[in-house]
């Protein structure tokens, strides 16, 4: 109960991080340029399906300028680094301290389930994207790897069916992640309206159940042999 | 009808505390759950023992003293109902009910099913106030409210802070009480000359008490009595937001003087 329970610094910085508000806000913002990277990631891997060749020329893309690719990187990393940090100091405040002693009956009657398991799903999307690089990037995920190949390196790597169903559950992870969190952002960033919010958590629904389609049809695609090599 | 209660019993703040059961007979399906109690204590005190102690004090739904958990749902099955409102109509002969208090850290039990939410009042304390001028009475019109507004601000002040968001949310938040104080004041004219430093200090005093964070999962409206709306969250959420930006203050004020003043220990 002490008075000084918060360290406040005397920056504005420091003072606007060490409100929880403050955080969520950060959360908010990292999260909406995770979401559109994902947006992005998706619509270029989409191009997996017009085949090796168009695949190959869109990976090297990426790879043409090496400042821009590692800005993107790094910008990213900070992003991450940010959400993942805000949410771990709320979860400490928010799961070890706001309520020491817990219910002995508690229901819940107002919210999503997709709401009350972002601690889940957010640290398995973590988990999910480690393994992704691994795999992909460095090829260190035990699956055939070749450097500029992505396409033979993708199909390779799907053809693991352990892998794949990882991948899918992880997708739908990210879909659940998604219901609540886009919508959220919004709500945390301060906007809310009778009109629109419903239409809000509607379209973040949607969104997210096709941004789950469209991840889910690449691996399904090579267990399919719908993308082979 | 006849009912099985399991009541939280706990001495004072620093005691264990532990369930109880109780049967209770002939519960006449007219009376609160307030009364009810007040059966059973009657019957606890003629027998000598400990009565439950509750907090209540109108048993009219307006004052916000009343409120525990009812099998698990802050103020019990009836949406837009206190705990003193509802009736033991809406249960059945032979049911079993759980009566647990709010459980926050912010919120240390006095009792029972008694807490003490003065760290609620510690957030008003902290910003939830206008100027008021002095001297003779303002013409009843000078100041012109938008309708929509008023109303706005009407439902947002229909909060009585009995602390049910509190006890629903997961992360024991207290954002839908804050955000529906800052709202109230934050809609009309007379509340905008402390509307920057009302949003810094009452989100600052928020993490001094100990409360959680918000993460708009929406238990909290769904328990409240007043039927207040998440909205104001995201209306609190917008001023500290602007309030962040525009204020030129430096320092903020300090929020604990909050707590030695609700202490006695500031003069």
């Amino acid at each position: 109960m002490s008075a000084t329970a918060v360290g406040f610094g005397d920056s504005r910085a420091a003072r606007f991080w060490n409100a929880t508000i403050g955080k969520k806000i950060v959360m908010a913002a990292s999260g909406a340029v995770l979401f559109l990277f994902v947006v992005a990631h998706l619509l270029g891997n989409l191009q997996v399906f017009l085949g090796a060749e168009h695949f190959n020329a869109y990976a090297r893309l990426l790879r043409v300028e090496p400042a821009l690719l590692w800005a993107a990187r790094l910008g990213l990393l900070t992003m991450v680094v940010l959400h993942v940090w805000a949410s771990f100091q709320l979860l400490l405040l928010n799961k070890m301290e706001a309520r020491p002693v817990g219910y002995v009956k508690k229901k819940n009657i107002g919210s999503s389930y997709a709401s009350r398991t972002m601690y889940w799903s957010g640290p398995i999307i973590a988990a999910f994207v480690i393994y992704h690089l691994m795999q992909f990037t460095l090829g260190i995920g035990g699956t055939p790897f070749e450097e500029g190949k992505a396409y033979e390196n993708l199909v390779a790597g799907f053809q693991v069916i352990p892998i794949s169903i990882f991948y899918l559950i992880a997708m739908a992870m990210l879909m659940t992640h998604l219901f609540h969190g886009v919508w959220s952002a919004f709500q945390t960033l301060g906007v809310n309206h009778p009109r629109y919010t419903p239409m809000l958590r509607t379209l973040a629904k949607l969104i997210a159940i096709a941004l789950f389609l469209g991840f889910a049809s690449i691996p399904v695609g090579v267990m399919t042999g719908i993308v082979h090599t | 009808m006849n009912l099985t209660l399991h009541i939280w019993r706990q001495k004072n703040a620093s005691s264990p505390g532990k369930m109880v059961r109780y049967e209770v007979k002939d519960v006449n399906p007219e009376m609160s759950v307030l009364e009810m109690l007040d059966v059973l204590n009657e019957e606890l005190t003629l027998k000598g023992e400990d009565p439950v102690t509750f907090e209540h004090d109108c048993r009219e739904g307006i004052c916000g003293c009343c409120g525990f958990m009812i099998n698990g749902v802050a103020h019990g099955p009836q949406a837009a109902t206190t705990t003193c409102q509802l009736t033991m109509r809406h249960f059945k002969d032979g049911d079993e009910l759980f009566l647990e208090p709010w459980r926050a850290k912010a919120f240390p039990i006095v009792k029972d099913l008694m807490v003490d939410r003065s760290a609620l009042d510690r957030i008003i304390a902290a910003g939830g106030y206008v100027s008021a001028p002095t001297g003779s009475p303002q013409d009843a019109n000078a100041i012109l409210i938008a309708k929509e507004n008023a109303d706005l601000a009407m439902d947002a002040a229909a909060c009585i802070g009995c602390g049910a968001c509190v006890a629903a949310c997961p992360n024991a938040a207290a954002a839908l009480f804050t955000g529906a104080k800052i709202s109230h004041l934050g809609l009309l004219p007379q509340g905008q000359p402390e509307r920057v430093e009302r949003a810094l200090n009452m989100v600052a005093q928020l993490t001094v008490e100990g409360f959680g964070s918000c993460t708009n999962i929406g238990e909290c409206e769904a328990v409240c009595p007043k039927q207040i709306h998440i909205e104001v969250i995201s209306r609190m959420n917008a001023d500290f937001r602007a309030a962040s930006r525009k204020s030129r203050k430096e320092p903020y004020q300090d929020p604990s003087e909050f707590r030695r003043w609700s202490f006695g220990l500031k003069s």
